[in-house]
């Protein structure tokens, strides 16, 4: 198997999925790497949940401003119709499921879209969730970014997760490096596979019985 | 002639009790009432109970109080950051004590205290940890947990703007706790840039009434700023 794409293509590959319209938050980490390659010219409106809609990126060095930060505490922008506002508002924009996407970073993801992401479980880690439980379970469609395998080669995604959970059944879709995996009914179906892996090179990694979908998609999108 | 405003931030935290809760605006440091912190380490209050986002960034605010020994528990959503060395030591040694809020419960339980609200059914924390001991009800086929209000004996606010009344105008993401703090405390303590003479504030525009405001105390405008424009962080120095 060649190697998978790396994280901006990745980010790229997510960003294509993303409506004209849509209300999105991204999750602290990794799913950030999205708002750069959301395409140009469309409005997509990004909620963070510190308090503001329609978050631009990152200012010009000499133009930080410290009252004006995203989730992960980065200096950003404010678009033209921004809106800013108190943090149950801005939770109850989520829980209220007025948000169309979230995309999170994950540390394992089971066949039924249970999500684990905020925990280790460790007796000497402090844990921290922030707004990552209101998240999983209030954003239309939840999506995970993540790399497939940790960096032990073990699969992130799971049977069932061992590590103390964010939410249950809450994760529509896995985006990973090696492959794009739905949440079906059945457990996880592969809809798109990268850089010429296959499907059993995937079911071997993973330990899971995927389903191939590869092929709907293919036809889906020609 | 009703004045909420206090000329020294000495006074303005003046009889905070040892053992009170207190509630610490900010999200980071946007929206962190540093001054407000600064002045209550040094008027001495001990054994507080924090309620507040983070568990203090840096060595400054909430932090310096950590370090000085004065907080017995912080409740908040989000301790462990790349700069929270001070909580992570002490709670390492055991020496302070944490209780985990998402951060979405943190504020609606802020908002109900404030609101009078006697408890609410959420669905986060469904199936985690956070769940455990929890009274949990299945409302039109989706389960829930019910959560109680968060009150507090004081609320330390940073906001941008205020009158003599208590009406209040934040900036930008530096709003974030300040609104449902204010309501939530029954002493609520706001450090300003600056108070401004009552009528000046758009009444259209005016976030927090100031009905949920005790003290004001002016602590002048932020390096950032001038008149209340940003200048940016080059042009203040």
């Amino acid at each position: 198997m060649t190697a998978g794409l790396e994280r901006r293509a990745l980010a790229a590959r997510i960003a294509e999925d993303i409506a004209e319209g849509s209300i999105v938050n991204l999750g602290i980490g990794a799913p950030t790497l999205i708002a750069d390659q959301l395409p140009a010219g469309l409005e997509i409106i990004l909620h963070t949940e510190n308090g503001m809609l329609g978050m631009g990126p990152a200012p010009e060095p000499s133009l930080v401003d410290p009252d004006l930060i995203n989730a992960g505490k980065q200096p950003v922008t404010e678009l033209a119709g921004a809106a800013y506002f108190h943090h149950a508002d801005s939770f109850g924009m989520m829980r209220g499921g007025h948000l169309d996407i979230c995309v999170l970073g994950a540390f394992q993801v089971s066949q039924r879209g249970d999500l684990a992401n905020w925990h280790t479980g460790a007796p000497d880690a402090i844990p921290a969730v922030g707004g990552a439980m209101d998240l999983a379970i209030g954003a239309k469609n939840v999506w995970v970014m993540t790399d497939l395998l940790t960096r032990d080669g073990g699969s992130k995604l799971v049977d069932e997760c061992s590590y103390p959970l964010t939410g249950k059944r809450c994760v529509s879709r896995v985006y990973t490096d090696r492959a794009v995996f739905d949440v079906a009914p059945t457990g996880f179906a592969v809809t798109e596979i990268f850089g010429g892996g296959t499907i059993d090179e995937l079911r071997a990694l993973t330990g899971l019985d995927l389903v191939d979908a590869t092929s709907v998609t293919q036809e889906g999108r020609s | 002639m009703i004045s909420k405003t206090v000329d020294h931030l000495a006074d303005a935290v003046a009889g905070i009790e040892d053992g009170a809760t207190v509630m610490v605006g900010g999200f980071g440091l946007a929206g962190h009432p540093v001054a407000l912190i600064d002045a209550l380490r040094e008027q001495g209050a001990s054994e507080l109970t924090i309620v507040s986002n983070n568990a203090g960034n840096g060595d400054t605010g909430l932090a310096a109080l950590l370090k000085a020994g004065r907080v017995k528990k912080v409740i908040c959503s989000f301790p462990r950051q790349v700069d929270s060395w001070v909580f992570d030591e002490l709670y390492r040694a055991g020496a302070v004590q944490l209780e985990i809020v998402p951060q979405g419960n943190l504020a609606e339980r802020i908002r109900a205290a404030g609101a009078g609200i006697g408890a609410f059914y959420t669905p986060t924390g469904v199936g985690t940890l956070i769940a455990e001991g929890k009274e949990q009800r299945t409302i039109d086929g989706r389960d829930f947990l019910l959560e109680y209000p968060l009150h507090a004996d004081y609320a330390l606010v940073s906001a941008l703007a205020a009158d003599r009344w208590g009406n209040l105008v934040y900036r930008k993401t530096g709003r974030n706790f300040g609104p449902i703090m204010a309501a939530a405390a029954r002493t609520t303590i706001v450090q300003v840039d600056q108070v401004v003479p009552l009528g000046a504030l758009d009444p259209e525009a005016v976030v927090t009434p100031g009905i949920f405001v005790d003290r004001v105390v002016a602590v002048g405008e932020r390096p950032w700023l001038h008149d209340g424009v940003f200048v940016g962080a080059e042009a203040a120095s």
